[in-house]
């Protein structure tokens, strides 16, 4: 015998299956494609002609698109680690300080958000431009000018994230810090660093996947020589979509991924509490 | 700690938010060793002055002193009291271990003193055997136990608890009032406990401070406060009290006439000199009831029952009386019977005797 279908319980009734399956399918069905053609013999990705590693070989040897991968990871890397910091420290100024012009600040923090990105590159453009910022410097520091791009659109996103967070913390655990000796330092050391963590890591792990993949920003800043990985796919593909495009896609798909999954690991149930 | 000095003295304290004022022109002295309650409604300032203790709020005028020396200018990290907060505030990320150990970690106490130190105190609030567990896997009961500890084993000079009590059911609430008195008995500090509820401060307290609209208005032992009350807000906010209003007519050796509304001339027993308008204040469980007028020489009120509120070991009843409006009577249930004569509609009773009134002037 079957029990009746719950109010609640939707995921019991066919149609919603159906919908739900629709939906995964919709989402997914082009990754997979994606990821299932680079191993294909065919030059093209429309017919499936028999299994090949080769692709990955190429792109593996292909010195440009190393190139732009390394590019890719250093600028997200550092504009990381500048966007943790500036979104975090701004998020817990917003929190915990009261001051004239604050609901303003905290309006034009997140306009970098709402900006169309053409905006931002072209006005970034326009700035480096004015600035007279320095070409043709060594590597890494000829990135600087992508690595602030990035850093512009991604800390706000970190600080809504980390703003968020704070929503929910205790104050009274700062003053019992300080009420059982602890210094201002030891107290943000010791006990709201700790309750940030969770805010930070998810702040960082957005911030990374928006630099990985941003093109637009890149495209406006970055000088002739230097070029990131979707930059170069994009260049890649007006010329021909080969299953060297895919394979490259797909390392860069198991690199998020194992980012995301080592985040994860990072934060204990228990400590996601309270 | 020098005997004679209190443990805290608040001279003249004054406190505004905006033009709020939360605290207004408070003396108090709290005495060394001692479990001290400031009880008030809420928004009476006494959250505010157990802050200005702890250093979270600094005031307006008026000096502080811990141990007579004066507190301002010094912050909270450097104050000889602890406190445990309303929220408990046990750090969420740390074990009941880590948590207790904290202050004396961020104090600098050498390593090898801190881990004697944690287990004792562990020890001496009950939590044996929870010490590896995180907060979130204790009850109410146990965090609030790892607060008290945490705070206790800095060996403060002032312990304060800010409604310690409040988030616990009444169980549990029970037994912590009686396990905060024993801690406070065992460790030989003055404990200053904030709460509004009157039978916490009765029940726990050496001495209570009452306090309405930022004033002090009585300090007392409980019996004092509740046999004696001061004034009418005093008298009305601990405990259940009816209130007869009238005049005082005459001053007399030690006794004062008054003539009450409804109740006519009564003597009551009267030291200082005479006032005009008055309220005899009578606690319900001093009143009794009957079924038919009573022979006695007290004051008798013919009433009719308006309702009754059940409470298992007693029943207050509310009587609607003809001539002194509502009063209110405590009943002890002292038999099984089903037999309730007081029901609602019956036609009874009420007595009391003068002498067991207080003579509220304000």
């Amino acid at each position: 015998m079957r029990n009746p279908i719950g109010p609640l319980e939707f995921t019991r009734r066919g149609w919603v299956r159906l919908w739900l399956l629709a939906v995964f399918v919709f989402l997914y069905a082009p990754i997979v494609i994606l990821v299932a053609f680079s191993f294909n013999q065919s030059r093209r990705n429309i017919v499936w002609t028999g299994f090949t590693t080769d692709w990955y070989g190429r792109a593996l040897n292909n010195a440009s698109l190393i190139e732009a991968f390394t590019n890719s990871i250093m600028i997200a890397l550092i504009s990381t680690v500048l966007s943790v910091i500036l979104g975090g420290l701004l998020a817990l100024g917003l929190y915990r300080f009261r001051f004239p012009g604050k609901p303003v600040l905290d309006g034009v923090a997140a306009l970098p958000i709402v900006i169309p990105e053409i905006c931002l590159g072209v006005a970034l453009l326009v700035f480096y431009a004015r600035a007279g910022w320095p070409t043709g410097l060594p590597w890494p520091l000829n990135l600087s000018q992508v690595i602030i791009g990035h850093v512009v659109f991604s800390f706000p996103f970190v600080a809504v994230v980390v703003r968020a967070r704070m929503e929910g913390f205790d104050r009274s655990l700062e003053e019992a810090s300080k009420d059982l000796g602890a210094s201002e330092w030891q107290t943000f050391w010791n006990v709201t660093l700790p309750y940030m963590k969770t805010g930070l890591i998810a702040g960082a792990l957005l911030a990374m996947t928006l630099s990985l993949d941003d093109f637009v920003i890149t495209f406006f800043t970055s000088g002739p020589e230097t070029i990131t990985f979707p930059v170069k796919i994009y260049s890649m593909v007006r010329q021909s979509v080969t299953p060297e495009v895919n394979a490259a896609s797909t390392i860069l798909i198991l690199f998020t991924v194992l980012l995301t999954v080592i985040a994860l690991k990072f934060q204990k149930p228990s400590e996601g509490v309270g | 700690m020098s005997n004679g000095v209190p443990i805290v003295r608040f001279e003249n304290i004054e406190k505004s938010f905006g033009s709020f004022k939360a605290v207004d022109g408070v003396t108090l002295d709290v005495p060394n060793n001692s479990f001290f309650a400031l009880l008030g409604p809420s928004g009476c300032g006494k959250t505010t002055l157990l802050r200005m203790l702890a250093g979270f709020e600094h005031p307006t005028s008026g000096r502080i002193l811990i141990d007579g020396e004066d507190m301002a200018g010094i912050p909270p990290n450097k104050r000889p009291v602890n406190m445990v907060f309303q929220s408990y505030a046990v750090f969420p990320h740390m074990t009941v271990r880590e948590n207790v150990g904290y202050g004396l970690k961020v104090s600098g106490v050498p390593k090898s003193e801190i881990a004697p130190r944690v287990e004792e105190a562990i020890q001496m609030v009950r939590l044996d055997g929870f010490a590896d567990r995180k907060p979130d896997k204790l009850s109410g009961g146990q965090r609030q136990r790892v607060a008290l500890a945490r705070a206790l084993v800095k060996k403060p000079k002032l312990l304060l608890l800010d409604e310690p009590l409040s988030a616990l059911d009444k169980k549990l609430r029970e037994d912590m009032q009686l396990e905060l008195v024993r801690l406070q008995q065992e460790v030989g500090i003055s404990f200053v406990i904030v709460t509004h509820d009157q039978d916490e401060a009765l029940s726990m307290a050496d001495l209570i401070a009452v306090m309405n609209r930022g004033k002090v208005l009585q300090v007392a032992p409980p019996w004092d406060l509740y046999e004696e009350p001061n004034c009418r807000f005093v008298a009305d906010f601990i405990g259940e009290m009816n209130l007869f209003e009238g005049r005082m007519l005459s001053v007399d050796g030690g006794h004062a006439r008054l003539d009450l509304k409804g109740i006519g001339l009564v003597d009551v027993p009267w030291d200082y000199p005479a006032t005009s308008d008055v309220a005899l204040a009578v606690r319900p469980e001093k009143m009794r009831l009957y079924r038919e007028e009573p022979e006695l020489g007290w004051v008798r009120l013919p009433g009719k029952v308006a309702q009754v509120a059940y409470f298992g070991d007693n029943s207050q009843v509310f009587v609607e009386t003809s001539q002194a409006g509502r009063v209110v009577v405590l009943r002890h249930n002292q038999s099984r019977s089903r037999d309730e004569p007081y029901r609602t509609g019956a036609d009874c009773w009420v007595a009391f005797e003068p002498t067991d009134g207080i003579v509220l002037s304000d």
